[in-house]
């Protein structure tokens, strides 16, 4: 095997349109162990990224040793990241929590599960008769089980009855599930990852695959490499390797992502490439998106976005001609100003081309995390369990049924509150308890500054849920040690709806639990009953709690009624719906031009783009009574924060291919830390040299929230633009050295979409400075 | 014709509404959803009232096209609003000014559609399309009052 630090993407297994992905089976074993010695190899998936890749872990001695990507699994054939070739061994670090910590004058101090959990059970009773349910807000992840984020969210809608339950997926994947709610009126992702196969022009917009999903961008560039190659449509103000395959390369100004699409759209309808046959058939509100991009000539978007006009109208040509298009997006979308309003102008093209449903033609509305998926499906991500709609009483109902409560006790009479609103909230100190499980927001939330001062206020209880004592950890007035992957059982979902299952290998360090058991350990001790007086939640491991997610699942879009622990250990991941008409899973949503979109069946009635406002039900009804896919039309709004004399350049922050998150993981593996050992800033030649800035400097990139300091890498980032990681905190650093001034989030503004509330990560004026003591020489520009 | 007068009316409400949002947005700088929204539907409101303005010449009303819509005291109230941004009164305060947004929006909309109605008795095309442009986004402002209102309203009022 080739080294996969130096090259992320291994060796080429060229093929053509309409054949099978070859398999490569990578395969990483410590101490040159062979494959002979090791004893048990145990069934799971990748857990450092949204693909899905199907792995097996190595097992000698009771230790991990390794891991193999597993050949016939549909999502990566064999291959395996290189993140989690080698990120398995963070799971052996000694610095693992291993017995939960209980903040004592002021310090975190080792405790037992008893002292621990008690604190929390009595703080969660006392408010809940003080003030109620709403004073309680849980804050999980993208990283958990199925099983988990299920019993996490009956627990808090059901059982608390609080509104406030979020993820860390929404920073990564609030604006998909968003987009797809308002053009197909449902959550669902529509394609699959054999579109791959098919394609003729694959699209992705803000969407560096290579770094974030590298199984995926193997599968492209093997297609590259093979016969009757696919064209490549990239957007993105980086050269990323994208960039350096595509056809054609469009680097807007980070925020000017719906002028963009408008104007492609403009080009799309102008010069008639549109399916009237299956608009007319299948959608709703194409008229006024006609109206709408008529004012976006390719002219008027170049100059909005800084791209040529001859650039906008060569991409439109390959969209607009492609037989078999397949669109991806990702945060270079999701995470700039009017997030959820560009992803769905993707999603429009598709619609208006006619190309969903069939092999070739699919939307990836892309996810950050490995289990962001299952946020989503099981309401722990601020929606309702089954993507049920909850503005829709007898949806609610169907949960109150199901769940044996009072349908009042399940709050529906607003939104399910969003992660940045919680935060809020617990800022004007209305929201009391915050519960924060597998997720860093004290390094992953923009405006750190300010996501400290609210995390550390003596007046909120927080209780921080991990395997490691991360930044925000360190901040918790109780920490609960949980089991990593690998140490436990359960199932998960990737971006393109396959389901795994990850089997429990190795047994968890210490006193420390799966999150399964913490969360049933604490509906126990606070004793939640249904109507009857049974316990609620009744599982008690996680079989049952997947099989009662299946009872929850049926008759939904995300049905797993057909599956089972017994059918996922199987030689491929299934992709969901999975049911009795459906036995062997669902390839590709939306064929035939059929949606989930009937007013009485689907997840959302949509909001407006611009304001976020809920679309009345009577409002939903009268537009789309038949549940055609919705065309929604978005007029281009300048940026909130833009470009001054005093913050002249745009800051964007993103990822590197060896790391995840807030390297909690990925931090604590020699392999991945040696790849990229700390912060760095990218600037593009031109600003390099008026700022008189070289490679290595050390510089000070500062906006109105704070200052970080970092090498200077001079890359093919277009001019005007700084790229920082955002991976970077503060548990590896001499903290008061670094004085703050390591994380990216320190720069960021707090900013959300309105539609998707997913924070916005890539819109910052901002100014870059020499270091004046690493390089006194030369004078601060 | 009493079509000038119309939109002499139009102007003073859609200018009222253009202030009020921004004050709002200086007031509630601390509530960053409603800060950056509301900035964005000033910007709707400034530019009906250059279009009314424009559109006013035609009918012998002389209106201020680009009027000043930001109080003079925004910079202190975003600075009082980020001091007192740990203290849960503002967000009654908050209910509050929604609720007079909500009230404003209204009147305009009602606005547009007194003057698309004269518009249309007049035969009057041009003036019923840019009541067609501005019209929905005064209803869309209403909408997004009402809609902040529902969703903060619980937290606001019963904890």
């Amino acid at each position: 095997m080739t080294d996969r630090i130096a090259d992320p993407w291994g060796e080429r297994t060229p093929y053509g349109a309409a054949q099978q992905w070859p398999s490569r089976v990578d395969t990483y074993l410590v101490d040159e162990l062979i494959p002979d010695d090791v004893d048990r190899w145990v069934q799971s998936a990748a857990v450092l990224h949204s693909n899905g890749d199907a792995l097996d872990i190595a097992v000698k001695d009771g230790r991990m040793v390794g891991v193999r990507g597993r050949e016939h699994d549909r999502v990566n054939r064999g291959r395996v990241d290189p993140k989690d070739l080698f990120g398995w061994q963070a799971n052996a670090s000694p610095d693992r929590l291993t017995t939960p910590l209980i903040r004592s004058n002021g310090r975190l101090v080792q405790t037992d599960w008893d002292t621990a959990m008690s604190a929390v059970v009595k703080m969660s009773k006392q408010l809940l008769d003080d003030f109620g349910p709403s004073a309680l807000g849980f804050y999980t992840s993208g990283q958990l089980f199925l099983e988990e984020y299920y019993t996490l969210g009956v627990i808090a809608h059901g059982a608390i009855g609080t509104n406030h339950v979020d993820g860390n997926t929404r920073l990564c994947t609030a604006t998909a599930a968003e987009a797809l709610k308002e053009s197909f009126g449902c959550d669902g992702q529509p394609g699959s990852y054999n579109d791959v196969d098919h394609a003729d022009v694959i699209a992705l917009y803000g969407h560096n695959v290579a770094e974030t999903q590298t199984v995926l961008w193997m599968r492209m560039l093997d297609r590259l490499h093979g016969g009757d190659p696919p064209a490549i449509v990239c957007v993105d103000p980086r050269r990323t390797p994208v960039a350096q395959h595509a056809t054609v390369h469009l680097a807007p100004l980070p925020g000017t992502n719906v002028a963009l699409m408008n104007g492609l759209l403009h080009e799309i309808i102008e010069n008639g490439w549109v399916d009237d046959d299956y608009v007319e058939a299948h959608a709703v509100g194409f008229e006024e998106l006609r109206k709408r991009v008529a004012e976006f000539p390719p002219e008027r978007a170049a100059h909005i976005c800084d791209v040529s006009a001859a650039d906008i109208r060569d991409a439109a040509r390959l969209l607009g001609n492609a037989q078999r298009l397949l669109s991806t997006v990702l945060q270079g979308f999701y995470q700039s100003h009017q997030a959820t309003a560009a992803a769905v102008q993707v999603n429009n093209i598709h619609i208006i081309r006619g190309m969903l449903g069939r092999p070739g033609c699919g939307v990836l509305q892309m996810n950050g995390q490995p289990t962001a998926e299952n946020t989503r499906e099981c309401g722990a991500d601020g929606d309702l369990a089954g993507f049920r709609n909850w503005s829709n009483d007898s949806h609610v109902g169907e949960l109150a049924e199901l769940w044996n409560i009072d349908v009042s006790q399940i709050p529906h009479y607003a939104p399910p509150t969003h992660a940045m609103q919680m935060f809020r909230y617990a800022e004007q100190g209305t929201l009391r308890l915050l519960w924060v499980s597998a997720t860093n927001p004290a390094v992953s939330l923009p405006e750190l500054h300010r996501i400290r001062s609210i995390l550390a206020q003596e007046r909120l209880f927080l209780v921080v849920q991990d395997i490691f004592l991360t930044e925000t950890a360190e901040l918790a007035d109780v920490v609960l040690p949980a089991a990593a992957w690998g140490e436990k059982t359960g199932t998960f979902t990737n971006v393109d709806r396959t389901v795994h299952l990850s089997e429990k290998a190795v047994e968890p360090p210490g006193q420390a639990r799966p999150d399964l058991d913490i969360f049933l350990d604490y509906a126990r001790r606070m004793d939640f009953r249904d109507r009857d007086g049974e316990r609620l939640p009744p599982w008690t491991d996680p079989e049952s709690a997947f099989a009662a997610w299946q009872r929850c699942s049926s008759g939904r879009p995300c049905d797993y009624t057909g599956l089972s622990y017994e059918k996922l250990r199987g030689d491929s991941g299934i992709q969901w719906p999975c049911n009795a008409e459906n036995p062997d899973g669902t390839e590709r949503l939306y064929a035939d031009g059929r949606f989930w979109a009937a007013p009485d069946y689907c997840e959302a009635y949509g909001k407006d783009l611009i304001t976020g406002a809920p679309l009345e039900p009577t409002e939903y009804r009268a537009m789309n009574p038949d549940g055609k896919a919705i065309i929604k039309a978005a007029e281009y709004i300048p940026a909130h924060e833009v470009p001054s004399d005093k913050y002249p350049l745009v800051l964007i922050t993103g990822r590197t291919v060896y790391h995840f998150h807030t390297r909690t993981k990925t931090g604590r593996v020699p392999e991945l830390v040696a790849a990229a050992p700390d912060v760095w800033v990218e600037l593009a030649e031109v600003d390099a040299r008026r700022l008189g800035v070289t490679e290595g400097d050390v510089v000070t990139v500062t906006t109105p929230r704070g200052s970080v300091v970092a090498k200077a890498r001079i890359t093919a980032v277009r001019p005007g633009v700084l790229f920082l990681p955002f991976h970077y905190g503060y548990w590896d650093v001499d903290d008061a050295k670094r004085n703050h001034q390591r994380a990216a989030n320190e720069l960021t503004l707090t900013d959300w979409d309105p539609a998707s509330k997913q924070p916005i990560f890539k819109t910052a004026a901002a100014r870059v400075s020499l270091d004046p003591a690493a390089t006194p020489r030369r004078q601060v520009l | 014709m009493k079509l000038g007068l119309a939109l002499r009316e139009l102007h003073r409400s859609e200018l009222k509404l253009a202030r009020a949002l921004d004050a709002v947005a200086a007031r509630h700088h601390n509530d960053h959803g409603i800060h950056h929204v509301a900035k964005d539907l000033t910007h709707w409101s400034r530019e009906h009232v250059a279009l009314i303005a424009e559109t006013g010449d035609r009918y012998g009303v002389r209106l201020r096209a680009h009027p000043r819509t930001a109080a003079a005291t925004r910079q202190a109230q975003q600075w009082i609003s980020d001091r007192v941004g740990r203290r849960p009164e503002p967000s009654l305060l908050l209910l509050a000014d929604l609720r007079r947004l909500h009230r404003l929006a209204a009147g305009v909309s009602l606005d547009w559609e007194l003057l698309a109605q004269g518009a249309q008795a007049a035969e009057d095309d041009r003036l019923l399309e840019l009541t067609k442009r501005c019209h929905p986004q005064a209803l869309r402002q209403m909408r997004w009052a009402n809609a902040m209102l529902k969703e903060l309203s619980p937290q606001a009022l019963a904890t």
